[in-house]
Protein backbone atom coordinates (compact mmCIF):
# COMPACT_ATOMS: atom_id res chain seq x y z
CA UNK A 1 0.00 0.00 0.00
CA UNK A 2 2.79 2.14 1.13
CA UNK A 3 4.61 1.56 -2.26
CA UNK A 4 1.06 2.65 -4.10
CA UNK A 5 1.25 5.56 -2.39
CA UNK A 6 5.14 6.40 -2.97
CA UNK A 7 4.40 5.66 -6.31
CA UNK A 8 1.54 8.18 -6.86
CA UNK A 9 3.45 11.18 -5.29
CA UNK A 10 6.57 10.49 -7.02
CA UNK A 11 4.58 10.61 -10.50
CA UNK A 12 2.82 13.40 -9.81
CA UNK A 13 4.53 16.32 -7.43
CA UNK A 14 8.40 14.78 -7.73
CA UNK A 15 8.71 13.80 -11.34
CA UNK A 16 5.79 16.02 -12.26
CA UNK A 17 5.76 14.78 -16.08
CA UNK A 18 4.85 18.43 -17.60
CA UNK A 19 6.86 20.93 -14.62
CA UNK A 20 9.93 18.82 -13.67
CA UNK A 21 10.35 16.49 -17.36
CA UNK A 22 8.88 18.83 -19.97
CA UNK A 23 7.13 16.61 -21.69
CA UNK A 24 3.76 17.61 -22.70
CA UNK A 25 3.75 21.08 -23.47
CA UNK A 26 1.80 21.72 -26.36
CA UNK A 27 -1.56 20.76 -24.68
CA UNK A 28 -0.29 22.45 -21.29
CA UNK A 29 0.01 25.97 -23.56
CA UNK A 30 -2.60 25.45 -25.75
CA UNK A 31 -5.69 24.27 -23.84
CA UNK A 32 -4.96 26.08 -20.38
CA UNK A 33 -6.90 29.83 -21.48
CA UNK A 34 -10.10 28.69 -20.15
CA UNK A 35 -10.60 26.48 -16.80
CA UNK A 36 -13.29 24.49 -18.55
CA UNK A 37 -11.41 23.22 -21.50
CA UNK A 38 -8.95 22.94 -18.96
CA UNK A 39 -10.77 20.74 -17.27
CA UNK A 40 -12.18 18.62 -19.99
CA UNK A 41 -8.63 18.17 -21.07
CA UNK A 42 -7.34 17.26 -18.02
CA UNK A 43 -9.61 14.16 -17.83
CA UNK A 44 -9.29 12.62 -21.59
CA UNK A 45 -5.49 13.21 -21.14
CA UNK A 46 -5.78 11.09 -17.64
CA UNK A 47 -7.90 8.53 -18.85
CA UNK A 48 -5.65 8.31 -22.44
CA UNK A 49 -2.64 8.19 -20.05
CA UNK A 50 -3.82 5.54 -17.93
CA UNK A 51 -5.07 3.43 -20.60
CA UNK A 52 -1.98 3.61 -22.27
CA UNK A 53 0.25 2.56 -19.73
CA UNK A 54 -2.35 -0.86 -19.21
CA UNK A 55 -2.44 -1.63 -22.69
CA UNK A 56 1.19 -0.94 -23.56
CA UNK A 57 2.74 -2.98 -20.79
CA UNK A 58 0.40 -6.09 -22.03
CA UNK A 59 1.70 -5.68 -25.30
CA UNK A 60 4.98 -5.47 -24.06
CA UNK A 61 4.93 -8.39 -21.93
CA UNK A 62 2.66 -10.73 -23.96
CA UNK A 63 3.83 -9.60 -27.66
CA UNK A 64 7.05 -7.99 -27.88
CA UNK A 65 9.29 -9.35 -25.17
CA UNK A 66 8.53 -13.36 -26.36
CA UNK A 67 9.16 -12.25 -29.86
CA UNK A 68 12.42 -10.70 -28.84
CA UNK A 69 10.95 -7.43 -30.42
CA UNK A 70 11.57 -5.05 -27.63
CA UNK A 71 13.29 -2.61 -30.09
CA UNK A 72 10.36 -2.01 -32.09
CA UNK A 73 8.55 -0.42 -28.93
CA UNK A 74 8.24 2.80 -29.77
CA UNK A 75 6.02 2.18 -33.00
CA UNK A 76 4.04 -1.03 -31.14
CA UNK A 77 3.23 2.22 -27.94
CA UNK A 78 2.36 4.81 -31.25
CA UNK A 79 -0.15 1.98 -32.12
CA UNK A 80 -1.36 1.76 -29.43
CA UNK A 81 -1.51 5.09 -28.15
CA UNK A 82 -3.30 5.98 -31.41
CA UNK A 83 -5.86 3.01 -31.17
CA UNK A 84 -6.65 4.54 -27.36
CA UNK A 85 -7.00 8.11 -28.11
CA UNK A 86 -9.24 7.67 -31.31
CA UNK A 87 -11.51 5.88 -28.71
CA UNK A 88 -11.42 8.08 -26.21
CA UNK A 89 -12.53 10.31 -29.42
CA UNK A 90 -15.26 8.30 -30.05
CA UNK A 91 -16.20 7.86 -26.26
CA UNK A 92 -16.28 11.81 -25.56
CA UNK A 93 -17.83 12.59 -28.88
CA UNK A 94 -20.84 10.18 -28.18
CA UNK A 95 -20.80 10.93 -23.79
CA UNK A 96 -20.50 14.94 -23.97
CA UNK A 97 -20.60 16.87 -27.45
CA UNK A 98 -19.91 19.69 -25.70
CA UNK A 99 -16.30 18.67 -24.55
CA UNK A 100 -16.19 17.11 -27.53
CA UNK A 101 -16.79 20.82 -29.03
CA UNK A 102 -14.58 22.46 -26.84
CA UNK A 103 -11.40 20.50 -27.08
CA UNK A 104 -11.61 20.31 -30.71
CA UNK A 105 -8.58 19.60 -32.40
CA UNK A 106 -6.74 19.10 -29.17
CA UNK A 107 -8.74 15.84 -28.61
CA UNK A 108 -6.85 13.61 -31.53
CA UNK A 109 -3.74 15.73 -30.75
CA UNK A 110 -3.57 13.49 -27.27
CA UNK A 111 -1.61 11.33 -30.05
CA UNK A 112 0.89 13.29 -30.12
CA UNK A 113 1.25 14.41 -26.78
CA UNK A 114 4.94 13.28 -25.80
CA UNK A 115 4.28 12.75 -21.96
CA UNK A 116 1.75 9.62 -23.04
CA UNK A 117 4.51 8.30 -25.21
CA UNK A 118 7.05 8.73 -22.50
CA UNK A 119 4.73 7.28 -19.77
CA UNK A 120 4.69 4.21 -21.74
CA UNK A 121 8.53 4.02 -22.62
CA UNK A 122 9.59 4.77 -19.14
CA UNK A 123 7.21 2.48 -17.82
CA UNK A 124 8.84 -0.31 -20.47
CA UNK A 125 12.36 0.50 -19.32
CA UNK A 126 11.80 0.33 -15.46
CA UNK A 127 10.64 -2.92 -15.38
CA UNK A 128 7.47 -2.19 -13.48
CA UNK A 129 4.50 -5.21 -13.08
CA UNK A 130 0.99 -4.04 -14.37
CA UNK A 131 0.02 -2.62 -11.22
CA UNK A 132 2.67 -0.43 -11.09
CA UNK A 133 2.64 0.36 -14.58
CA UNK A 134 -1.20 1.71 -14.36
CA UNK A 135 -0.71 3.09 -11.37
CA UNK A 136 2.64 5.38 -12.87
CA UNK A 137 -0.03 6.18 -15.56
CA UNK A 138 -2.80 7.33 -13.54
CA UNK A 139 -0.64 9.30 -11.84
CA UNK A 140 1.20 10.81 -15.01
CA UNK A 141 -2.51 12.11 -15.64
CA UNK A 142 -2.98 13.28 -12.08
CA UNK A 143 -0.03 15.16 -11.74
CA UNK A 144 -0.88 16.50 -15.68
CA UNK A 145 -4.60 17.21 -14.62
CA UNK A 146 -2.83 19.19 -11.70
CA UNK A 147 -0.46 21.49 -13.27
CA UNK A 148 -3.04 22.04 -16.27
CA UNK A 149 -5.71 23.29 -14.10
CA UNK A 150 -3.43 25.30 -12.02
CA UNK A 151 -2.08 27.12 -14.99
CA UNK A 152 -5.38 27.40 -16.78
CA UNK A 153 -6.73 28.79 -13.47
CA UNK A 154 -3.70 31.58 -13.39
CA UNK A 155 -4.04 32.28 -16.83
CA UNK A 156 -7.49 33.27 -16.34
CA UNK A 157 -6.30 35.62 -13.60
CA UNK A 158 -4.28 36.92 -15.68
CA UNK A 159 -6.24 37.78 -18.85
CA UNK A 160 -7.84 40.17 -16.74
CA UNK A 161 -4.40 41.84 -15.20
CA UNK A 162 -3.06 44.66 -15.93
CA UNK A 163 0.17 43.45 -17.37
CA UNK A 164 2.78 45.89 -19.10
CA UNK A 165 2.25 45.42 -23.14
CA UNK A 166 5.69 43.64 -23.58
CA UNK A 167 4.33 40.86 -21.68
CA UNK A 168 1.24 39.87 -22.79
CA UNK A 169 0.01 37.08 -23.97
CA UNK A 170 2.21 34.03 -24.42
CA UNK A 171 5.45 36.03 -23.39
CA UNK A 172 3.45 35.93 -19.42
CA UNK A 173 2.16 32.59 -19.77
CA UNK A 174 5.93 31.25 -20.40
CA UNK A 175 7.25 33.26 -16.89
CA UNK A 176 4.30 31.52 -15.17
CA UNK A 177 5.22 28.29 -16.41
CA UNK A 178 8.87 29.06 -15.70
CA UNK A 179 8.04 30.02 -11.82
CA UNK A 180 5.52 27.17 -11.21
CA UNK A 181 8.15 25.16 -12.80
CA UNK A 182 10.58 26.12 -10.35
CA UNK A 183 8.32 25.56 -7.77
CA UNK A 184 7.77 22.14 -8.24
CA UNK A 185 11.37 21.44 -8.51
CA UNK A 186 11.32 21.94 -4.72
CA UNK A 187 9.45 18.69 -4.31
CA UNK A 188 12.71 17.09 -5.54
CA UNK A 189 13.97 14.79 -2.59
CA UNK A 190 10.71 14.46 -1.03
CA UNK A 191 10.59 10.34 -1.21
CA UNK B 1 5.77 -21.79 -32.78
CA UNK B 2 6.43 -19.08 -31.05
CA UNK B 3 9.94 -19.83 -30.94
CA UNK B 4 9.91 -20.50 -34.89
CA UNK B 5 8.90 -17.47 -35.06
CA UNK B 6 10.84 -15.37 -32.57
CA UNK B 7 13.94 -16.71 -35.02
CA UNK B 8 12.57 -14.78 -37.36
CA UNK B 9 12.95 -11.44 -36.85
CA UNK B 10 11.44 -9.83 -39.57
CA UNK B 11 8.94 -12.41 -39.84
CA UNK B 12 7.98 -11.89 -36.08
CA UNK B 13 8.25 -7.98 -36.14
CA UNK B 14 5.96 -8.19 -39.32
CA UNK B 15 3.40 -10.60 -37.70
CA UNK B 16 3.28 -8.83 -34.12
CA UNK B 17 2.81 -5.65 -35.91
CA UNK B 18 0.12 -6.61 -38.33
CA UNK B 19 -1.44 -8.39 -35.56
CA UNK B 20 -1.37 -5.60 -33.13
CA UNK B 21 -2.75 -3.37 -35.75
CA UNK B 22 -5.34 -5.49 -36.73
CA UNK B 23 -6.56 -6.33 -33.53
CA UNK B 24 -7.10 -2.52 -32.47
CA UNK B 25 -8.35 -1.96 -36.11
CA UNK B 26 -11.04 -4.39 -35.46
CA UNK B 27 -11.65 -2.94 -31.38
CA UNK B 28 -12.49 0.87 -33.17
CA UNK B 29 -14.34 -0.73 -36.04
CA UNK B 30 -16.70 -1.87 -33.14
CA UNK B 31 -16.07 1.11 -31.19
CA UNK B 32 -17.36 2.89 -33.92
CA UNK B 33 -20.67 0.98 -34.26
CA UNK B 34 -21.55 1.01 -31.07
CA UNK B 35 -20.55 4.68 -29.61
CA UNK B 36 -22.28 6.03 -33.21
CA UNK B 37 -23.56 9.47 -32.56
CA UNK B 38 -26.89 10.54 -33.97
CA UNK B 39 -28.72 13.88 -34.51
CA UNK B 40 -26.39 17.13 -33.40
CA UNK B 41 -27.54 18.24 -29.58
CA UNK B 42 -24.98 21.05 -29.93
CA UNK B 43 -28.44 22.70 -31.65
CA UNK B 44 -30.61 22.44 -28.38
CA UNK B 45 -27.82 24.09 -26.70
CA UNK B 46 -27.63 26.95 -29.24
CA UNK B 47 -31.62 27.16 -29.05
CA UNK B 48 -31.86 28.03 -25.99
CA UNK B 49 -29.18 30.67 -25.39
CA UNK B 50 -31.12 32.39 -28.34
CA UNK B 51 -33.77 35.57 -26.97
CA UNK B 52 -36.61 33.02 -28.41
CA UNK B 53 -38.49 35.77 -29.87
CA UNK B 54 -38.79 34.05 -32.91
CA UNK B 55 -38.43 37.65 -34.60
CA UNK B 56 -37.51 36.64 -37.56
CA UNK B 57 -35.14 39.36 -37.90
CA UNK B 58 -31.98 36.89 -38.71
CA UNK B 59 -33.65 35.81 -42.01
CA UNK B 60 -34.72 32.44 -40.67
CA UNK B 61 -38.24 31.76 -39.52
CA UNK B 62 -37.60 31.48 -35.80
CA UNK B 63 -35.12 31.07 -33.26
CA UNK B 64 -34.43 27.74 -34.03
CA UNK B 65 -33.87 27.03 -37.96
CA UNK B 66 -31.23 29.55 -36.57
CA UNK B 67 -29.64 28.05 -34.13
CA UNK B 68 -29.47 24.83 -36.67
CA UNK B 69 -27.74 27.21 -39.02
CA UNK B 70 -25.63 28.37 -36.36
CA UNK B 71 -24.50 24.51 -35.68
CA UNK B 72 -23.94 24.17 -39.60
CA UNK B 73 -21.64 27.26 -39.56
CA UNK B 74 -23.61 30.13 -40.33
CA UNK B 75 -22.38 33.50 -38.90
CA UNK B 76 -23.36 33.72 -35.44
CA UNK B 77 -24.09 37.73 -34.96
CA UNK B 78 -27.42 38.03 -36.74
CA UNK B 79 -29.52 38.26 -33.47
CA UNK B 80 -30.64 41.63 -32.80
CA UNK B 81 -33.05 41.28 -29.71
CA UNK B 82 -30.53 39.22 -27.96
CA UNK B 83 -27.52 41.78 -29.03
CA UNK B 84 -23.76 41.30 -27.59
CA UNK B 85 -24.60 39.16 -24.56
CA UNK B 86 -26.24 36.84 -26.69
CA UNK B 87 -23.42 36.43 -29.38
CA UNK B 88 -21.10 36.62 -26.15
CA UNK B 89 -22.75 33.56 -25.15
CA UNK B 90 -22.81 31.51 -28.05
CA UNK B 91 -19.25 31.98 -29.17
CA UNK B 92 -18.08 31.29 -25.17
CA UNK B 93 -20.61 27.95 -26.40
CA UNK B 94 -18.40 27.01 -29.50
CA UNK B 95 -15.34 28.51 -28.06
CA UNK B 96 -15.26 30.90 -30.73
CA UNK B 97 -14.05 34.50 -30.86
CA UNK B 98 -16.93 36.55 -30.38
CA UNK B 99 -18.09 38.99 -33.48
CA UNK B 100 -19.85 42.63 -33.37
CA UNK B 101 -23.45 42.93 -34.11
CA UNK B 102 -24.40 42.47 -37.87
CA UNK B 103 -25.96 45.64 -38.43
CA UNK B 104 -27.52 44.33 -41.66
CA UNK B 105 -29.71 42.39 -39.75
CA UNK B 106 -31.04 45.50 -37.25
CA UNK B 107 -29.28 47.17 -34.28
CA UNK B 108 -29.44 46.16 -30.58
CA UNK B 109 -32.05 48.23 -28.50
CA UNK B 110 -30.42 50.32 -25.75
CA UNK B 111 -33.46 49.73 -23.50
CA UNK B 112 -36.13 46.74 -23.53
CA UNK B 113 -39.40 47.69 -25.65
CA UNK B 114 -43.10 46.42 -25.61
CA UNK B 115 -45.61 47.61 -28.05
CA UNK B 116 -48.32 49.62 -27.29
CA UNK B 117 -51.87 50.10 -29.23
CA UNK B 118 -53.28 53.42 -28.96
CA UNK B 119 -56.80 51.86 -28.21
CA UNK B 120 -58.94 54.59 -29.66
CA UNK B 121 -57.43 54.52 -33.11
CA UNK B 122 -57.31 50.96 -33.30
CA UNK B 123 -59.59 49.81 -36.17
CA UNK B 124 -59.54 46.14 -35.39
CA UNK B 125 -57.90 44.83 -38.61
CA UNK B 126 -56.21 42.16 -37.05
CA UNK B 127 -52.89 42.42 -39.00
CA UNK B 128 -50.85 43.04 -36.02
CA UNK B 129 -52.36 39.87 -34.66
CA UNK B 130 -51.14 38.17 -37.52
CA UNK B 131 -47.63 39.52 -37.87
CA UNK B 132 -47.08 38.86 -34.18
CA UNK B 133 -44.78 36.18 -33.75
CA UNK B 134 -45.39 35.27 -30.20
CA UNK B 135 -49.14 35.27 -29.67
CA UNK B 136 -49.23 38.48 -27.73
CA UNK B 137 -51.94 40.77 -29.44
CA UNK B 138 -54.93 40.05 -28.13
CA UNK B 139 -58.12 41.57 -30.59
CA UNK B 140 -60.66 39.92 -32.97
CA UNK B 141 -62.12 41.88 -36.18
CA UNK B 142 -63.49 44.88 -35.81
CA UNK B 143 -62.90 44.60 -32.23
CA UNK B 144 -60.17 46.97 -30.95
CA UNK B 145 -56.42 45.10 -29.77
CA UNK B 146 -54.28 44.98 -27.33
CA UNK B 147 -50.84 44.13 -26.30
CA UNK B 148 -50.19 41.30 -23.25
CA UNK B 149 -47.44 43.25 -22.26
CA UNK B 150 -45.85 40.24 -20.45
CA UNK B 151 -45.66 38.70 -23.11
CA UNK B 152 -44.26 41.28 -26.15
CA UNK B 153 -40.65 40.76 -26.77
CA UNK B 154 -40.32 44.05 -28.59
CA UNK B 155 -39.45 42.76 -32.08
CA UNK B 156 -40.92 45.83 -33.79
CA UNK B 157 -42.52 43.38 -36.42
CA UNK B 158 -46.41 44.42 -35.97
CA UNK B 159 -45.37 48.58 -36.10
CA UNK B 160 -45.26 47.94 -39.72
CA UNK B 161 -48.49 45.99 -41.09
CA UNK B 162 -50.49 48.58 -38.91
CA UNK B 163 -52.51 51.25 -41.14
CA UNK B 164 -53.50 53.43 -39.03
CA UNK B 165 -50.08 53.36 -37.34
CA UNK B 166 -51.49 53.02 -33.84
CA UNK B 167 -48.89 51.07 -32.61
CA UNK B 168 -46.22 52.66 -30.44
CA UNK B 169 -42.95 50.68 -29.11
CA UNK B 170 -41.93 52.28 -25.15
CA UNK B 171 -39.43 51.49 -23.43
CA UNK B 172 -39.90 49.56 -20.70
CA UNK B 173 -39.69 51.56 -17.18
CA UNK B 174 -37.14 49.99 -14.92
CA UNK B 175 -38.39 49.34 -11.43
CA UNK B 176 -37.20 49.06 -8.07
CA UNK B 177 -37.59 45.25 -8.71
CA UNK B 178 -35.43 44.47 -11.92
CA UNK B 179 -32.87 47.58 -11.61
CA UNK B 180 -29.52 46.52 -10.81
CA UNK B 181 -25.76 47.57 -11.14
CA UNK B 182 -24.62 48.14 -14.87
CA UNK B 183 -21.88 45.72 -14.98
CA UNK B 184 -18.25 47.61 -14.90
CA UNK B 185 -16.54 47.99 -18.47
CA UNK B 186 -14.18 45.69 -19.78
CA UNK B 187 -12.44 44.56 -22.66
CA UNK B 188 -10.12 41.63 -21.34
CA UNK B 189 -11.43 38.49 -21.98
CA UNK B 190 -13.21 37.34 -18.15
CA UNK B 191 -12.77 34.40 -16.42
CA UNK B 192 -15.72 31.95 -16.67
CA UNK B 193 -18.13 33.07 -13.55
CA UNK B 194 -17.97 36.73 -14.24
CA UNK B 195 -18.93 36.36 -18.04
CA UNK B 196 -21.91 35.01 -16.44
CA UNK B 197 -22.42 37.65 -14.29
CA UNK B 198 -22.30 40.58 -17.09
CA UNK B 199 -25.01 38.58 -19.17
Amino acid sequence: MQEFAVILVSSILINNYVLVQFLGLCPFMGVSTKLESAIGMSAATTFVLTLTAMVSYIVDVLVLMPLGLIYLRTIAFILVIAAVVQFTKMFIEKTSPLLYRVLGVFLPLITTNCAVLGVALQNASKDLNFMQSSLYGFGAGAGFSLVLIFFSAMRERLAAADIPAPFEGAAIAMITAGLMSLAFMGFSGLV
Amino acid sequence: MLETIAQQPILAALIALVGLGTLFGGLLGFAAEKFKVEGDPIVEQIDELLPQTQCGQCGFPGCKPYAESIANGDAINKCPPGGQATINAIANLLDVPAPELDAEHGEEADVRTVAFIREDECIGCTKCIQACPVDAILGAAKLMHTVIADECTGCDLCVEPCPVDCIDMLPVKETIKDWHWPAPPTTADLIASDRRAQL
